[in-house]
């Protein structure tokens, strides 16, 4: 390291304020070139046809891409049934996946059972398994029980997909529950379930809420799955998504419209959810 | 914590006696316990006696062959199909440059949100967004809007600065595919390695401070060490995630040849078009074993994040 080098590195006091003012514009910079393809494609859907294949703004912005976009001609699949399909599938996987995990992770977490790091670990290994090592047997299987096509499929599949994270996140939360709340339960003879409605629901409360908004997310995006399973009309979000994209014809202002419509729901929920979502992104590991 | 002797013996319990405390403090766990056993374990065991059969779909042949058990003949051919090769090859280069790519530049916002500046909160929420995205909204994006010929965003620029366009995804599919995935999964690799930076105490930095060490030298000699099961972290469950890549290749290239990885091999060599369930059943239970050394490494890093947490 040069002498110039070393000097720039340590820092006197009038040095400091500009070079924390360059960081802070340098983080403006990225930020914003990092978002730019997204705020691109907002801007898109607002374009007309024609603007938004030459990349240009002659016409005006508008809302009608977007009313296109929710007027879809008939055999295809539409936004409102692909927009309930997802409600469906993510509201009912996230509920069934919580009613699993918060006894799950009382297990592990307030009175775990023997070997318990055993059982947290074959949860998490279940997420390495690649899925298209078992699609076809479940493609099989949905086939022979008539599930091809139905919310039930996707429903079964997600619980599946975000259960072991549930039980990681939740028990990582059930553990800042305070030891003499719990145990003042049992000494009164509380049960299990009132124990959980009572006691630690409400402390664990935040926590819960973020690790639904996990399941939530990871639901709402899923696209293997719906694609294989669950074609045509019974589809969700990510395939109504891609028939947007057509081989005649322009599209991109209506797939830009169609884009921020199916992302917007998850995007806010993110956004809302951020300060806690690294706990679930990380197993659980960091806070 | 109140972890007594008597708690463990308790725990242990009669095994075998329904109603003995082990089995009460068990009941909880096992709805969970068996609903991914059932969901996530059975096809497993499925698809490797599949894997040892010549299963092919019936309706896709002139004269179907009638399915039997061949052993490991499905395993033999694999190291013969190049395609295979190929494929494994850009599976081991889509997955190390995009989880490196995203690991450094992750590293690098982590600093810069690291420090106060005006809007922080702000540019945190711009730069997480990407990640939020549906894979699949992503790649369009990028596909239709950025790299396009026609329409996209890179080329105008390109033509711009007086260069000449460059048709991206069909002359640089694993660079454009990997691309997508780097601006997906760096907000990952941010928030990780964030966690890591604001958990250094920050008396050990004042001490260095103190003692004159300049700032590039407190970061490689006290920084870069304790962020170090941070970023291995960050890098084993991105590699677990961006190994199984899908949806950016289905939406942006559909295969092909640069552009195809292991899980999208399987795939077109099964329901995508193959329909040879058997070859297509060993391909996936290599995948598999490629999965299990990864992880492997994953869980010895993630546990070792939980060897100062003491049984409850």
């Amino acid at each position: 390291m040069t002498d110039e080098q070393r000097r720039g590195t340590k820092l006197g006091v009038g040095e400091r304020r500009t070079v924390v003012a360059g960081i802070g514009a340098l983080a403006w910079v990225v930020g914003l070139l990092w978002i730019f393809p997204v705020a691109w494609t907002v801007l898109t859907s607002f374009k007309t046809e024609e603007d938004a294949s030459a990349q240009t703004l002659h016409q005006g912005l508008s809302f009608g891409r977007y009313s296109d976009v929710s007027h879809s001609t008939t055999g295809t699949l539409s936004l409102q049934s692909a927009f309930t399909n997802s409600l469906v599938v993510v509201a009912v996987s996230t509920v069934i996946v919580l009613l699993l995990a918060l006894p799950a992770a009382y297990a592990l977490a307030i009175r775990p059972v023997h070997k318990w790091r055993d059982v947290l670990f074959f949860f998490i290994s279940t997420k390495f398994l690649p899925v298209v090592a078992s699609i076809f047997p479940i493609y099989v299987y949905a086939q022979k029980w008539n599930l091809i096509g139905t919310r039930t499929v996707l429903i079964i599949l997600y619980i599946a997909i975000n259960l072991p994270l549930a039980v990681w996140m939740l028990r990582s939360f059930f553990r800042e529950v305070p030891r003499e709340l719990i145990e003042a339960a049992e000494i009164d003879g509380t049960n299990l379930f009132n124990q959980l409605r009572s006691v630690i629901l409400p402390i664990a409360a935040p926590g819960i809420a973020a690790t639904a908004l996990l399941c939530v997310i990871f639901a709402w995006n899923e696209y293997f799955y719906a694609l294989q399973l669950n074609f045509a009309n019974g589809s969700t979000m990510p395939q109504w998504v891609t028939s947007n994209v057509s081989t005649r014809g322009n599209f991109l202002a209506k797939l830009s419209a169609a884009s921020t419509i199916a992302c917007l729901p998850v995007v806010l929920a993110g956004w809302a959810a951020q300060k806690r979502m690294i706990r679930g992104l990380s197993m659980g590991a960091l806070k | 914590m109140t972890a007594t002797a008597a708690d463990a013996t308790l725990a242990r319990g009669k095994v075998g006696d329904p109603f003995s405390s082990a089995w009460r403090r068990r009941l909880p766990l096992l709805p969970a316990l068996l609903y991914v056993v059932a969901v996530t374990q059975l096809p497993f065991l499925v698809s490797i006696y599949y894997s040892l059969t010549n299963l092919k779909d019936k309706t896709q042949s002139l004269i179907p062959e009638p399915t039997k058990f061949v052993g490991f003949e499905n395993y033999r051919r694999i190291f013969s199909d190049p395609f295979f090769r190929q494929a494994m090859w850009t599976s081991v280069k889509m997955t190390v440059l995009s989880v490196v790519l995203s690991l450094i530049i992750g590293t690098l916002f982590a600093i810069l949100l690291d420090r106060k500046f005006f809007g922080q909160g702000f540019i945190r929420t711009l730069l997480i967004t990407p990640f939020l995205l549906m894979p699949v909204v992503a790649a369009l994006i990028w596909k239709q809007q950025m790299f396009s010929s026609l329409f996209g965003v890179l080329n105008k620029v390109l033509n711009f600065l007086g260069f000449n366009s460059v048709a991206f995804i069909s002359d640089h599919p694993l660079s454009s595919i990997v691309t997508v995935l780097v601006w997906q999964w760096t907000p990952f690799m941010m928030l990780i390695v964030l966690a890591g930076l604001q958990s250094q105490p920050s008396d050990v930095l004042e001490a260095a401070n103190v003692d004159g060490a300049n700032g590039f030298g407190i970061f490689r000699q006290l920084t870069l060490p304790h962020l170090r099961p941070y970023l291995e972290l960050g890098a084993l469950l991105g590699a677990i995630f961006i190994v199984q890549a899908f949806d950016a290749i289905d939406v942006m290239t559909g295969g092909g040849p640069g552009s195809t990885n292991i899980p999208y091999y399987v795939y077109q060599e099964s329901i995508g078009g193959g329909f040879r369930y058997g070859s297509a059943s060993a391909y996936a239970i290599v995948v598999v074993i490629f999965s299990i050394i990864i992880a492997t490494f994953a869980l010895r890093v993630l546990s070792s994040l939980f060897k100062d947490e003491e049984p409850a």
